[in-house]
């Protein structure tokens, strides 16, 4: 047996190693290859093309590369928080003028989108009101993250102007988000705001070729990117592979390469026993959080003791220990990505309902509450989405927490599509799996999600007093201030109204092929994913 | 030659029609069916498992218990546990509940209305009879598990909807079957003069011709409960079956065989024996089953 723990232990040094040396060795000193298709695995389904209204992996992986964005992170350092870089502006980054209430972005010449047509200011703008000032009936999932923007403008051709209603410190951010892909104004004029749902005109480094829906999408290189020498490769095909098991072997097989989301400590320990040297790990802290969204539109989940009580029940620091051997989850935490300065403190966290560590006190005070409100051994709807990963593993572990307090709960789990049709348009359910997962680390405007009124919020409540707080927050300028502030929405939002409840963060784990170079692992499985820095060492 | 005196007298009536003792009857079918007997005894093992789940065993199927997860078949847990700590054997143990709940459901009553609308189909003829059997080719022309996974993507996953989904394609395949005995009793004698009678066609279906069509009937049900226990496992593999955490094969083989199939391979190798165990079972009693009902068959 101890053989065994010895060799296992000397495979996973060998992959760290690997991996340190490959995060060394990535940059741009080595002789970078051109050439080559990157073939990738993605776990889930795209139930649109359009950025600006989906949340999901499933349509990042595979359509980000066909587009560019106003700024983005650095792809040499995507783990800061604060490293932006331009991508179809110009120069560095602005800084706010007028107090901090005003960016001037200059926007590149020469840019040209895939169909021939020339990008000007005009194209950012009609981009940034389709996220920020959609029209009625037209979703967008980051709305909330731009609460401090006043107006965009286009003084001329290849100037952009933000005006803010106060400054912000999370403005900067928000604009580096993923999904706020540029489009063309003649396609929203001509085509209305559904046309990205099917169809792809970009001007990032990848032209589209094919989607196979259920099965690929296949990008090649554009030849006229506006980043001089980029892309290296010469195309991509994402493979769509929605069980774990096939996107393991597919890797292991070298029918991909990467996957980008991330795989299990299992699945990487058999990686990495299998092939050795062939695969490289990279590591990195999540910026994602599972929750449950109990529908607030439904009773009696909209009785505050049964929303205590579902809290009450759930175990976070003993599944935090074991669900990490077998998920992709790790941390307990509250609102704010654990690691933050903004991030509660374990002495704080324990003084939120259903963070405390006495698991039979909390129990029991959750079958009184239950009692209290009339809801023992309530039977319950528990949507969940057909992911292996972290979903279904997390969905069963809170099935049985909840079943520890006499509920009786039926897991009802469906492929992507329905399922997000279930949580967003349908609502038909009592309690759903939901997720906040953001790109860039961005506190104050990740933690919109818990605002009834934000576009990616689906537990039908409003709740004005949090909303007051987080206005307050986004105009709080020390970070002292933002901590005390983000403290109150927390305990509002978690502990006296419990509008959610978080599980777990995730954590990431990327075995990939170790001749894939030029990407660095970053805490969101959403950033870094043009794959214009990525080149095959073969 | 014989002669049948044409009558008997009461004790030599009895005598006749005497059932021999229950237990030389089951060591003289035993003799002359062996793989049956076997396949019986899996199936007799099966119901005895379902029936009894609550005694069997001590664990709760579906209660985590972390500390133990991924233990390796010990004398505590003789098949080991799965990623949750649970005992592998009690999940089989419930499992063949779910696996016969839904295999005897779907069996009978796919059997049942197929019975039923394959002799009425026999019974009336002409066009009534062409029209269904073309609406039973069209069922017939998709492959069991697709009609299946089209129908629960309807309808959504769950027990329910499972038994749903297996038992539609089942009925045109039982009343084709059924369908052909029956067209051959409706030609004979007795029909005709239950007809002459004034018996109606409920009465004729159902108390004439339906009793003389059992044993192919008895044949379909006994080869449908095996093939609906390998559907509803397929259906549970797919994510589109029965959910966690309820105990159902299908749905350990799928939690087991993608990630712990290296480091833990008892956690998809049991209940992969199990459905191996329980289908092969049914198929040998339901051969056995044709063979006795229908001596005809056992030379081809």
């Amino acid at each position: 047996m101890r053989n065994v723990y010895s060799k296992l232990a000397l495979s996973l040094a060998l992959g760290a190693g690997f991996a340190l040396g490959a995060v060394g060795t990535a940059g741009p000193a080595h002789a970078i290859k051109k050439g080559g298709i990157l073939n990738f695995v993605v776990g889930s389904k795209i139930p649109s093309y359009d950025l600006h209204r989906e949340t999901t992996f499933g349509v990042i992986h595979p359509i980000r590369p066909f587009y560019s964005l106003l700024i983005r992170i650095n792809p040499d350092n995507p783990s800061s928080p604060t490293d932006f870089i331009c991508d179809l502006c110009e120069g560095a980054v602005p800084k706010g003028t007028d107090g901090g209430k005003t960016f001037t972005f200059k926007i590149r010449k020469g840019v040209l989108f895939h169909n021939g047509e020339k990008l000007t200011a005009a194209d950012i703008v009609a981009t940034y009101k389709k996220i920020i000032f959609p029209p009625e009936g037209v979703p967008s999932a980051r709305k909330a993250f731009f609460k401090m923007v006043d107006s965009v403008t286009a003084p001329d051709d290849f100037t952009v102007v933000f005006k803010l209603k106060f400054p912000s410190g999370s403005f900067i951010p928000a604009v580096a988000t993923p999904f706020n892909i540029v489009v063309s104004k003649q396609d929203l004029d001509k085509h209305g705001y559904n046309w990205h749902k099917k169809n792809i005109n970009g001007t990032g480094a990848f032209s589209f070729v094919q989607h196979q829906p259920g099965s690929f999408v296949e990008g090649k290189r554009y030849d006229r990117y506006h980043h001089a020498g980029k892309p290296y490769l010469d195309g991509f095909k994402a493979i769509a592979a929605p069980k774990m098991a096939i996107r393991l072997q597919a890797i292991r097989g070298d029918r991909a390469a990467i996957e980008f989301r991330g795989f299990p400590p299992k699945a990487r320990d058999d990686l990495v026993k299998a092939l050795g040297d062939k695969i490289t790990v990279q590591e990195s802290d999540w910026n994602c959080a599972l929750f449950y969204t109990p529908n607030q539109g439904r009773k009696p989940f909209n009785d505050v003791r049964v929303k205590k009580a579902l809290s009450l029940a759930v175990d976070r620091w003993g599944g935090a220990k074991y669900l990490s051997r077998i998920a992709i989850v790790k941390t307990v935490g509250g609102v704010v990505f654990p690691k933050h300065p903004l991030a509660a403190t374990k002495a704080e966290l324990l003084k939120l309902t259903g963070y405390a560590t006495d698991m039979k006190a909390n129990r029991a005070q959750a079958k009184k509450l239950l009692a209290e409100a009339g809801a023992s051994g309530l039977k319950i709807d528990f949507s969940n989405r057909g992911v292996d990963q972290p979903y279904k593993v997390v969905g069963t572990w809170l099935v049985g927490q909840w079943k520890k307090i006499g509920l009786e709960v039926k897991q009802r789990v469906q492929p992507s599509g329905p399922f997000y049709a279930t949580l967003r348009k349908s609502k038909d359910f009592d309690i759903s799996i939901d997720f906040n997962c953001q790109s860039v680390i961005n506190p104050i405007a990740d933690v919109t999600k818990f605002l009834g009124s934000a576009g990616n919020n689906y537990g039908s409540y409003e709740d004005q007093t949090l909303e007051d707080i987080y206005d307050k927050l986004l105009r709080a300028a020390k970070e002292s201030d933002q901590r005390v502030l983000m403290r109150e929405f927390e305990t509002r939002a978690l502990s006296d109204q419990v509008h959610m409840g978080i599980t777990l963060w995730w954590y990431k784990i990327n075995p990939h092929r170790s001749y894939v170079k030029g990407w660095k692992i970053a805490p969101s499985h959403y950033l870094n994913q043009s794959l214009d820095q990525i080149w095959l060492d073969k | 030659m014989a002669v049948i005196s044409e009558s008997l007298a009461e004790g030599e009536y009895e005598e006749l029609v005497q059932t021999k003792p229950w237990l030389e009857v089951t060591v003289g079918l035993t003799r002359q069916y062996p793989l049956g007997a076997f396949g019986g005894v899996i199936v007799v093992v099966m119901i005895f498992m379902a029936v009894f789940a609550d005694v069997l065993t001590p664990y709760d199927p579906e209660e985590n218990a972390f500390e133990f997860m991924l233990t390796a078949p010990n004398l505590e847990y003789w098949m080991g546990t799965d990623q949750f700590g649970r005992d592998i054997l009690t999940r089989l143990i419930y499992g063949s509940r779910t696996a016969l709940f839904v295999g005897f459901s779907c069996a009978f009553i796919g059997a049942i209305v197929g019975l039923v609308l394959g002799v009425a189909s026999a019974y009336f003829g002409g066009r009534f009879d062409l029209i269904f059997q073309r609406v039973m080719d069209v069922f017939m022309a998709f492959p069991l598990i697709i009609t299946a996974m089209a129908i629960v993507s309807i309808f959504g996953t769950g027990t329910q909807n499972v038994i749903i989904a297996i038992t539609i394609p089942f009925i045109p395949r039982c009343a084709r079957v059924v369908r052909s005995s029956a067209l051959a009793i409706r030609e004979i004698p007795y029909v005709d003069a239950a007809r002459a009678l004034g018996y109606t066609h409920t009465r004729i279906i159902l108390r004439h011709m339906t009793p003389n069509v059992m044993a192919p009937f008895l044949i379909m049900i006994s080869a449908f409960v095996g093939q609906a226990i390998l559907l509803e496992a397929s259906l549970s593999y797919l994510g589109l079956g029965v959910q966690e955490p309820t105990p159902a094969w299908g749905l350990m083989l799928q939690g087991g065989a993608e990630e712990y199939a290296e480091s833990a391979p008892w956690v998809a190798i049991w209940p992969g024996v199990a459905i191996s165990l329980a289908v092969f079972g049914f198929n040998l009693f339901g051969d056995a089953l044709r063979d006795a009902l229908d001596p005809k068959l056992r030379s081809l």
